[in-house]
């Protein structure tokens, strides 16, 4: 890794920008007027952190966290389409 | 790692933080859920593509192989975020919007309003009934 710092300064930037990004989704999740609101906040950040962690390991040049990211993806399908499918037919398993 | 490499990376990077922000700052402002549906799910999920192809081209450049987990991440956010939208749409749209203020929809009616057989007792709906008859 080069010692010029254009991928530091860039990775720094990807970091707050994420995270200022998952402040205005819990703004949301906190204010949303409807449940519907605050499933798409939540969904929302299960993508910001995915985002994150993938950073994190550009970061620290390590592909160890990948399998990580994956599972967030996994789980945040699942949880979102089981919330709504909870709010449509108001029970989860046939 | 050469410079056009990490000025790759970098741009990619920066793209992707920054349509995500665009993404969660819509989420927050758009008036009602209907709109803000469209800025989560279309302007973050390119934000994290183009995070995760910054992260395939770094490993490609500093010569660890090409990895294919970014690519099944990608595809896999790709598919879903879509679903889940109309999920979260359909659900809305059963809760909080009577089926008589939407257009017809042939003779069928909404697919959303139908009463299924396996509804729970206490499902949330505001109007079993199929959509009104036309003219």
């Amino acid at each position: 890794m080069s010692d010029a710092g254009l991928l530091d300064h860039a990775l720094a930037f990807g970091f707050v920008a994420f995270g200022l990004a998952l402040l205005l989704n819990l703004l949301r999740l906190v204010k949303g007027p409807t449940t519907t609101d605050r499933v798409l906040a939540v969904d929302t950040m299960v993508i910001d952190v995915i985002a994150l962690i993938v950073l994190l390991g550009i970061r620290q040049s390590t592909q160890a966290y990948f399998e990580a990211a994956l599972l967030f993806a996994m789980f945040g399908f699942v949880a979102t389409v089981s919330f709504c499918r909870f709010m449509l037919r108001g029970r989860l398993v046939e | 790692m050469s410079l056009l490499a990490e000025i790759a990376v970098s741009v990619l990077i920066v793209i992707g933080a920054s349509f995500a922000l665009v993404g969660s700052w819509g989420l927050l402002r758009l008036p009602h859920l209907m709109a803000r549906l469209h800025a989560p799910t279309k302007a973050t999920t390119l934000g994290v593509g183009s995070v995760l192809l910054a992260s395939m081209v770094y490993f490609f450049a500093i010569g660890k192989g090409v990895s294919m987990h970014e690519l099944l991440i990608v595809l896999f956010l790709f598919l879903t975020a879509p679903i889940s939208a109309s999920f979260l749409a359909r659900a809305y749209l059963r809760a909080h919007v009577a089926p008589d203020v939407l257009p017809p929809a042939g003779e069928q009616g909404w697919a959303t309003f139908a009463r299924r057989s396996d509804d729970a007792h206490d499902a949330p709906a505001t109007s079993a009934t199929r959509a009104p008859p036309q003219d």
